[in-house]
This record gives C-alpha cells, structure tokens and sequence, in this order.
C-alpha cells in the first residue's frame, strides 16, 4: 500500500507541475518581486536601487494619486451597488416564470459578452453630445420636466455616471450567478412563507435574499476586485483622463508610471497599496457579512 | 382583488418590466447596427436618423480595408490573423494545462494538496496591476518584448479559475471508474486520458469557451507587450484605429465593432447551455 500511495504522490506532483511551476514564476516571484521594486528605483533599463521608503514616501505627496485614487473608489462605490442591485433585480424578474424567459435572459445578458474596445467604442457614440443616441432619447422625458440629457463625455460630473451606466448595461455575468443561485432557492420554503401570509416584499426581504445571500457575498467581493482595477475603457473613452481628470483611474496612473514615465519601482508601490486594500476591503466584507450571510446546511 | 387576480396582475407587471428593459437593453445594439450600415452624412444628422436611406454594406469592407494605402497591406485582415493565432494557442494551452493539473487536484493524493488548492483559490484574489512590472521584466529579460509569448505562454501554466471550475467537475465523476481500471493494471495517465476526460467534454468545453473570450478580448496585455503594428490584435487595432480617426468616420468604427464583436455573440448562441452553466458553476464557490 505504501509504494501505492508514493506512486500517487509522484503522479500528483507530476500531473500538478504545470501550475506549481506558473504559479511560482507568475504568481510568486511577481509579487514579491514587486515588495521588493517598491522600495527600488527601478526604471527597467538600469538595475533597481534601493532607496527605501521613498516611492511610498513620495506617493502620499502625489496629488495625481489622490485624484485617482478617489476617482477609482467613487466609481467603485456607486458602480458596485448599482450594477448588484440591477443583476439581482433582471434575475428576480427572470425567475417569476413568465413566457419567454429564455428569449428576455439572452437578451440582458448579451451585452456583457462585448469586448472591451467595442463596448468604449461603441459607447463613445451612444453618448456622444451631439450625435448620440441617449440624450435625445432622454430628452423626451426629461423635457416634460423642463430639463435635458448632461454632455456625458466633457463634464466632468458625468464621466464617470457614463461608465457606471455602461457597467450597469454589462451586468449579465452576474445576473446569470444570482439565477442560478435563485433557482435553487427550495420550492417549499416560498410555500411555507406564503402560507404564513407573507407578501411578496416580505418573501423577498426574508426568504429569498438570505438564501442567495452567499452568492451576493461571492459577487461583491469579485465586484471589488473588478471595479478597483478599471482600466480598458477609460483608457480609451476618456484619454489622460478628460474631463479635467474625473475618468483618471488608479490603474491608468500605474500603467502611466510604469510605461510612460518608466517609474517601474512607484508603479510597484502602487500594486501593492492597491493589493493590501483589496486584502482589506475583502476581510471587512466577510467580517461584516458574518451576522448576515446564510449559508445552508451549517 | 382577490388572491389569484393579485398573482394575475403581478405576472403582467412582470411582463411589462421585463419588455421594457429588453427594449432599453437593445437600443446600444440598435444604434450599432444601424450607424453601421449608415452613408457618413446620416451620422451626423440632427434630429437623429434611425434608419438608413439606403444600406452602406460597403461600410464594412471599408472598415476591412481601411488604412491600406498607408501601411501597404490591410492591418484588419493582419490583426484579425493575429488574433486568432492568439486564440488557438492560449485556448489549447488553458485546456491542456489545468485538465492535467485539476485531475491532480481531483482526484490524486499528494502531501501538501490540500494547502496548494486554498493557495491556488486566494491567487484570484491577486489583482494584475500588481503582478504588471515583475512580468514585464521577466519578459524583458527573456527578449520576449515584442513578441506574442508573453501573451500565450502563462497560459499554458495553468490558472486557478479554471482549475477550480475543472475540478469541481472532475469530482463529481465516480472513484469507481478509476479503482476498476487500476485493478486492471491501467496507469494515471491511462485513466486520466480514457476514463476522465471522455467524461469532461462539457466541463473542458466551458474552460475552452471562457479562454477563448478572454484572449479576444484581451486589450491590456496586447498593450503593454506587442509594439509593432504589424502584430497588433483587433482589440488593440480598433483603439489604433480609434484614435487616429476619432471622431469622425463613425459608421466605419461602428462596422469594424461590430465585425469585432459578430463572433462572440454567434458563439454565444451555438453554445448558449454550457456558457449558462459554466457562469453558475463560477457562482457555486460562495
């Protein structure tokens, strides 16, 4: 039995290398490898020189990265929520067993299947002042009110709603997560509670959500995650940021440092600034979700 | 009201919300489409113009072979070639890999498994902006700038995503099978090759779908490795593209985006069932 279970073993580590390898040259040695170029002046082309605390030093006087920073988690902050509240909404609608529930799923969830390029392509000229599609569509209800569509792509208050409505209209992955999740919500419990009297915002509030509500935990981490990191379509609906910086996000100002102004060592610095608040923000979520999070069986 | 007029009048809502939204879903598409197929003058009228007077299908081989005169050949047909070369390999590589390493993961004993999964589950976690710079050099100490192998050869070295959706499946696949096939003298690979993976099409078939998305869309690799027009994909040509003619040539951008973008969405509704249960196994973890 022994020789048995070392045959295995070696089978295990044999069948697994490719990973332990890519993960210890892809994975491993990049991030500590970052650690260590945050303290470095490195500009790639000559070798890094210690200079200690100074990119992280120099950052807290970067005004440009406060901007996007704070560019970065007020879209996050208003994208995160609108997009779950909209997949958790589509997936409930979907789940009411109407006609045509197919036909209405593929329909939201085709949009998030767009690459990147096309969709800031495409949503370039949906939004465009004069020649768009979206203010004049708005218009005819906002005109009732006396009022009209903003200049998404130059005001600088409506840069970054434009990409949360764009983010909001890619949010079929999600909603996909949350109807699965809702679709093994036991039968017999929204019978129970209906029975009980409950009515349907009731059934929503106490059965429904809590039963999805690891699923939720599980998308809002990755939305985190997500919407920490954007990049592509600002970098290139938004070029340098425009207007006056309110679409310069913290991974355009890294890849800007890194590439740009071949700052390789701040841009490190960033990475992992960036990576400890992922790390932190994930620990608050899970912390705070404890008391609400249900999962079955335990 | 009573109870079964309330359900009645709730279906109905249902239904109305659910065709408003469709149709507000659809505008985007619309608009797409039809600035596609729009001679330059109708983009640029006002009050808007849905519909063409007359279909521009030129447009579209126009989008194809636009920049022709300047660079001497036609960087669409080039960046397309590109891209699915790119494909080809990352999709082959991604399947190769993480079936090998999930069917470890599955269904092997080794010491350390265990501490290695967690690890290979928290790597998600890792965001790309930190890993950039070390890459980057890597690369650049292996001369790879410049090249497509920065962009295909990690694929071929396993990810946990796909580890993870692999070996969920491979769990569910009775032990039985493999106990039988070692009393008759089969080895690993010989269970791995005829036994588990005969069994897996669906589940290697999601892996291969979702690998197949990500090098299309891919913008932000192509950007930071490939340097020469020449070998650029269509992700990065359309933004090229973009921001040379920004602006202006709207129904050109628009065929070209929507050339771009055909494939995905064709894929999509040849295999409509695997990507819907590929995304609800991503969801499982929870």
């Amino acid at each position: 039995m022994m020789s048995g279970g070392k045959r295995e073993a070696k089978y295990g580590f044999l069948f697994a290398s490719p990973w332990l390898l890519g993960f210890t040259i892809f994975m491993l040695y990049p991030l500590v490898a970052s650690i260590y170029f945050s303290f470095c002046d490195y500009s790639v082309l000559k070798s890094p020189i210690y200079i200690g605390l100074d990119n992280y030093k120099a950052l807290w006087g970067d005004e440009v990265f406060w901007i996007a920073l704070k560019n970065t988690l007020m879209y996050s902050v208003i994208a995160l929520p609108a997009g779950m509240a909209t997949a958790i909404i589509l997936a409930m609608l979907l789940n009411a067993k109407v006609k045509g529930m197919t036909v209405y799923r593929t329909i939201f969830f085709i949009p998030s299947l767009v690459p990147q390029v096309s969709l800031a392509v495409l949503w370039m000229f949906v939004l465009d002042g004069e020649h768009g599609i979206l203010n004049p569509l708005l218009n005819k209800v906002l005109n009732i009110f006396h009022l009209s569509g903003p200049n998404w792509m130059t005001d600088p208050n409506w840069s970054k709603p434009a990409l949360v409505l764009m983010s909001v209209w890619g949010v079929g992955n999600a909603m996909l997560i949350y109807l699965a999740g809702l679709q093994d919500v036991p039968a017999q419990l929204i019978e129970a509670s209906e029975l009980d009297g409950a009515n349907g915002w009731q059934k929503t509030r106490h059965v429904t959500l809590p039963m999805i509500s690891p699923v939720i935990l599980f998308n809002g981490i990755m939305g985190i995650i997500g919407t920490l990191q954007v990049f592509t379509v600002p970098y290139i609906m938004f070029p340098n940021g425009q207007p006056v910086r309110s679409t310069y996000f913290y991974t355009e100002y890294l890849y800007d440092n890194a590439f740009r102004y071949h700052k390789m060592g701040y841009a490190s610095a960033m990475g992992w600034i960036m990576f400890v608040m992922i790390l932190g923000l994930t620990f608050v979520s899970v912390k705070m979700s404890e008391k609400h999070v249900h999962y079955q069986g335990s | 009201m009573n109870k079964q007029q309330a359900h009645t009048a709730q279906r109905i809502l249902v239904q109305v919300a659910l065709v408003v939204l469709s149709a507000i879903f659809l505008v985007p598409f619309l608009w797409l489409l039809t600035t596609a197929l729009k001679p330059i003058k109708e983009t640029m009228t006002v009050p808007i113009q849905w519909i063409p007077s007359k279909l521009m299908w030129g447009n579209f081989k126009d989008a194809v072979t636009a920049g022709h005169e300047t660079v001497g050949y036609y960087p669409f047909l080039v960046y397309f070639r590109n891209t699915v070369v790119l494909c080809v390999l990352i999709v082959a590589g991604t399947v190769a890999s993480n079936a090998l390493v999930a069917y470890s993961f599955a269904r092997l004993r080794w010491p350390g498994r265990d501490f290695a999964f967690s690890v290979t589950i928290a790597t998600m976690m890792i965001p790309f902006p930190v890993l950039m710079v070390p890459t980057f050099a890597l690369f650049r100490h292996l001369d790879w700038i410049g090249t497509y192998r920065p962009l295909w050869v990690p694929a071929w070295f396993g990810s946990a995503f796909s580890i993870f959706l692999l070996r969920q499946f491979f769990m569910t696949i009775p032990f039985e099978l493999s106990e039988a096939a070692k009393i008759d003298g089969a080895s690993e690979w010989r269970i791995f090759r005829s036994i588990v993976l005969p069994l897996s099409k669906a589940a290697l078939a999601v892996v291969a779908l979702f690998a197949f998305m990500g090098a299309w869309n891919d913008f932000l690799g192509p950007l930071i490795y490939l340097l020469d027009q020449k070998t650029f994909t269509l992700s990065l040509g359309l933004q090229f593209y973009q921001s040379q003619n920004g602006g202006t040539q709207w129904n050109l951008l628009m065929a070209a985006s929507t050339i771009i973008i055909a494939p995905v969405i064709i894929l999509f509704f040849f295999t409509q069932r695997l990507f819907i249960q590929g995304i609800a196994i991503t969801g499982l973890k929870g």
